[in-house]
């Protein structure tokens, strides 16, 4: 039926997006979650195996206090009820599942509740995370990858038995944007608190959407649709939107939304059906008799409490205060002060910015150098030299050096270290005397007649053009703001 | 014999071997052989040698074993003789000769689980019980034989083929860890481990005359036995004596950190409890527990209670009417966890498999051609019991009497430190005559589940013979970590059991054979 319905572009007028996701991440232990086998990528297939996690008759899970630990770590920092959990068997047959059931927590989970701040404010609410085994690795062999037309099937089961945390958020994301958000967020938080390495390329971060459509102001939930095989925030974000809208082109072709599973084709760009809700597995969960409750203590929720960091959301309502204290006005959490806080949190580059701060720079434009100049070599700028970037800061902004000379001098701290006065004298950088623009902008003004007069005619967009002959006579001298403020002075006047 | 632990010895006796210059070695029963052999009184291969040519003479007809390992029974013997000799310490079962159910991995031996779908399985890996047994010196002749995957009360469910009862080869040995009590009863070693899910230690010893128990769930690790029913299964000794039992319990019971469920506590002391009495001891005979048994069976109880109360025990009856639920919920919940823990079973990593067009027709040949119908059976019941929309109803009715019954049990202790039945309906049934019947199989379980759905301790001992001149056992039963009163009481009613025909309580004891009687002597007390 779907197939026949052509499929629109979201958005689509009238129509809202509700979106939950899972997120499975394979926790940074050193050992998988019921044995000693190393947890690691990348290890020559079959190495990291033993009677447990390859199910051999007879073995036994021994539940991995590391696991426990990370998972409470998680859900403290996701403001979660760490509680009293138990394990239960998730039974369904496949290949690269050694014991053909996978034991999972099931309706008494870790964590449950609490909630993630994006960085533009909204809070997403988190359902529950709870611990589970990784299964193995399957790789189809012959034909094109899939398992129809594989000739054979090899399987990996060096990942089998790695601990996973699925975190499931409620249906509280709107937009393709706001998925990627999340993810990213968590992401950050996961690493910080040092649950996961975060790296969705080696599948340490999966994550499945849970996705339906509903007319914007109904507040009923549609019938939803999950979508598996996200492998990056690219393929989410383009297949949520995409499965999104192929829901809205059914219900607008006067038909029904079915719950079913369905997979991301990355490379066609659409979501297929995987199984109805009628097919879908009965897992026959019963709880996992060779394990006992896991009940955290105060002391494990004490050390979990210890070892969770500052938290991105909180370092970013950390430099919007240093902010909103530096500046007259109230930041908005919006717009680009907003959008710079999260890349320097997101580059862990905030303690720059806040140092540069204490030792005296501006902080619109502390921020502003490491959002917009650092940011894009964060390893430079992590080594980077407080001091030496507050002072270069404080030159800036007492006129001492324009912009650009200061990006140069800047380039030159992340590139080789350094005295930004020494680098700036060195290479004969300074700002030009009083006076000096002006005259700048007269020559640029007789040589280029015509913009110049369309600028005087009040013509906004030739300012551009003017601003950048000025600074190519001036070879970079010049500072930006004081010619557009000559371009603007010599406007009012004529 | 000097050891004051070493009680009767219950073993049908190899027949003409009786009298032999190893006597010492096959009648001192464990305790009076690792003593022997410590104090290089007696040499370790001479025993097994003596065990071995009772397995030689015997095995055509019992088929006890699906393994035998006598090259390294015999350089572990060599060994363990050096080690003496050179004044060396060695340990509490130094030169006993074990068999272990063939469900318990030991490296380099097949495990079959008694089952096609095993079949070529050597385990890389050693049971925990297994490792103790060596440790304290014990030798392994060999792998025993069982009903499927434990499914049965009988060991005609094994895919190798049935296992006789040494007191009549007619009939079944019990089961499912008939290998192991036939072998004990028939003399071939002093100790054999089995697994008990429902009843598989103490119906087989109690139907092969000799000792079964159950330990405490969680006494025991679990690592490296072959699961049917993890909540349910642990592995306990099978012995001639209720002194050897001790002594293998406290072999192999205690802390495993390999096995989650296994709880965090030394291995009993069980020695000192032994032969202490039982004045004061208050017994409850369960009428619950007799209730439906056969006449021999209930008159043995009966003897047993009246002995009991003969020796300064208040012995009262009690009633635990939950009892009744016990098999229908066993048979809920063993078939359930055994559908999950049998599903590994695929024929893709290991065992048998029988090719198909893809890999769920793969997986469905297999284990229809390696399953047999008993173990089918209970897939499909217990894969039915959990499946959506019956879980409640059965599963999770299961769990409630669970919880009922070891409630009821509870209360039960509040009045009486043991408890006392019948360990099964009747004595050993005949080859076949229950096969064609699964519910009346079922049915040899009825007194021997509510210990498992308990997780308390329970053992089998031998109270005579019957009108058949069968075996009867009777069952003890103790609270949670009871097994010091448990193997107090048991070490008394072996003391006062009936000796063959001249004291038989329970009908006349003839004695299958001339080594029934002689096996039973009273040994050194």
């Amino acid at each position: 039926m779907s197939a026949a319905v052509t499929v629109p572009v979201w958005p689509v007028e009238g129509w809202e997006l509700v979106a939950g996701l899972e997120v499975h991440t394979e926790l940074s232990t050193a050992t998988k979650l019921f044995c000693g086998c190393r947890n690691a990528f990348g290890d020559v297939p079959n190495t990291n195996t033993c009677p447990v996690c390859l199910g051999l008759p007879g073995s036994l899970p021994v539940l991995n206090a590391e696991a426990v630990e990370l998972a409470a770590r998680v859900g403290v920092a996701l403001g979660s009820d760490v509680r009293r959990s138990l394990f239960h068997r998730k039974n369904y047959f496949y290949p690269d599942m050694p014991k053909n059931y996978q034991v999972s927590q099931y309706d008494e989970p870790i964590c449950v509740g609490g909630s993630l701040e994006l960085p533009d404010g909204v809070r997403i609410g988190i359902v529950r995370a709870h611990l589970e085994e990784d299964t193995g690795k399957t790789t189809h062999v012959g034909g094109d990858g899939r398992i129809h037309g594989a000739s054979h099937s090899l399987v990996d089961y060096n990942r089998a038995g790695v601990p996973l945390l699925e975190i499931v958020s409620e249906p509280d994301l709107r937009s393709a944007e706001q998925a990627r958000a999340y993810v990213a967020e968590l992401r950050a938080i996961l690493v910080a608190v040092g649950a996961s390495d975060g790296r969705m390329e080696e599948g340490s971060l999966r994550v499945d959407a849970n996705v339906s459509v509903r007319r914007v102001g109904d507040a009923t939930l549609g019938t939803r649709c999950e979508v598996k095989n996200l492998n990056s925030l690219r393929s989410l974000g383009r297949a949520v939107e995409h499965e999104a809208a192929r829901q809205v082109a059914v219900l607008l072709a006067g038909g029904t939304v079915a719950q079913e599973t369905r997979h991301w084709r990355e490379d066609e760009g659409r979501t297929v059906a995987m199984r109805s809700k009628e097919e879908a597995f009965d897992y026959r969960y019963f709880p996992e008799p060779d394990l006992v409750p896991v009940a955290p203590d105060a002391a494990l929720l004490e050390r979990a409490r210890a070892a969770v960091p500052m938290l991105p959301a909180a370092r970013r309502a950390r430099l919007f205060g240093l902010l909103s204290r530096g500046g007259d006005q109230d930041p908005a959490r919006a717009g680009a002060p907003g959008a710079q806080v999260a890349a320097v949190v997101a580059s862990d580059l905030d303690q720059l910015v806040a140092g540069a701060v204490e030792r005296g720079a501006e902080p619109a434009l502390a921020l502003a150098r490491v959002a917009n100049e650092a940011a894009a070599e964060p390893d430079a700028a992590r080594r980077l030299d407080v001091e030496a970037f507050a002072h270069l800061c404080r030159m800036e902004a007492a006129g001492e050096l324009s912009a650009t000379q200061a990006k140069t001098v800047l380039g030159v701290l992340l590139a080789e270290g350094g005295d930004p006065a020494e680098i700036a004298a060195a290479r004969g950088l300074a700002a030009l005397p009083a006076g000096a623009v002006e005259e700048f902008v007269r020559s640029v003004a007789a040589a280029h007649p015509e913009e110049w007069g369309r600028w005087l005619a009040g013509e906004e967009k030739v300012a551009g053009f003017l601003v950048g002959r000025v600074m190519r006579e001036s070879g970079g001298r010049a500072d930006g703001k004081a010619v557009r403020a000559v371009l603007d002075a010599a406007r009012s006047r004529a | 014999m000097a050891d004051e632990r070493a009680g009767t010895s219950g073993a049908v006796g190899p027949g003409g071997t009786d009298g032999g210059t190893g006597a010492a070695g096959l009648h001192a029963g464990a305790v009076g052989i690792a003593q022997a052999v410590r104090r290089g009184e007696l040499r370790a291969q001479d025993v097994l040698e003596e065990h071995l040519a009772v397995v030689e003479a015997r095995e055509p007809a019992l088929h006890c074993f699906l393994a035998l390992d006598v090259e390294r029974a015999r350089a572990s013997a060599a060994a363990l003789d050096e080690a003496v000799a050179r004044g060396e310490a060695v340990g509490a079962l130094a030169g006993v000769p074990v068999v272990l159910k063939d469900n318990l991995c030991v490296p380099g031996l097949p495990a079959t689980c008694g089952s096609r779908i095993l079949e070529g399985w050597v385990p890389p890996y050693e049971a925990t019980v297994a490792a103790r047994l060596r440790k304290a010196g014990a030798l392994l002749v060999g792998k025993t034989n069982l009903d499927e995957f434990a499914m049965g009360s009988s060991t005609e469910h094994s895919a190798f083929g049935a296992t006789a009862n040494p007191h009549d080869p007619e009939r079944v040995p019990g089961g499912s860890s008939g290998g192991s009590a036939a072998a004990v009863a028939a003399g071939m070693a002093p100790i054999g481990l089995g697994s008990d899910t429902g009843g598989s230690i103490r119906q087989p010893a109690a139907l092969c005359g000799v000792v079964g128990v159950k330990p405490t769930y969680g006494l025991v690790s679990r690592y490296g036995l072959i699961a049917f029913a993890s909540s349910l299964d642990q592995i306990g000794p099978l012995t001639a004596t209720v002194a050897d039992a001790a002594l293998a319990l406290e072999v192999i019971a205690g802390a495993d950190p390999a096995d989650s469920t296994c709880l965090d506590r030394p291995a009993p002391v069980l020695g000192p409890v032994l032969g202490r009495g039982v004045e004061g001891l208050r017994v409850g005979v369960v009428g619950d527990l007799v209730e439906g048994a056969d006449r021999e069976v209930a008159a043995a109880v009966a003897a047993a209670a009246d002995r009991l109360a003969g020796a300064g025990a208040k012995v009262d009856e009690v009633a635990i009417p939950a009892c009744r639920y016990g098999l229908p919920a066993y048979y809920l919940l063993a078939p359930a966890e055994a559908s999950s823990n049998l599903a590994r079973y695929d024929g893709v990593r290991y065992g048998l498999r029988v090719e198909g067009e893809d890999v769920a027709a793969m997986n469905a040949a297999t284990r229809a051609a390696g399953f047999g119908r008993e173990v089918r059976r209970r897939i499909m019941l217990g894969t039915f019991a959990l499946s959506a929309g019956y879980y409640d109803a059965y599963y999770g009715q299961a769990q409630r009497v669970r919880t009922l019954m070891i409630q009821a049990f509870a209360d039960a202790y509040q009045r009486f430190d043991v408890l006392l039945g019948a360990t099964t309906p009747g004595v050993a049934f005949h080859q076949g005559e229950k096969l064609a019947d699964p519910l009346s199989m079922y049915l040899s379980d009825v007194f021997t589940v509510p210990s498992n759905l308990t997780g308390q301790p329970a053992l089998s001992v031998p109270f005579g013979t019957g009108e058949s001149g069968l075996p009867v056992g009777v069952q003890v039963l103790a609270p949670a970590l009871g097994e010091e009163v448990l193997f107090q009481v048991g070490s008394s009613l072996e003391a006062m059991a009936p000796r063959g025909g001249a004291d038989g309580a329970a009908g006349q004891g003839t004695g299958q054979e001339a080594g029934g009687a002689a096996g039973q002597g009273t040994g050194g007390r």
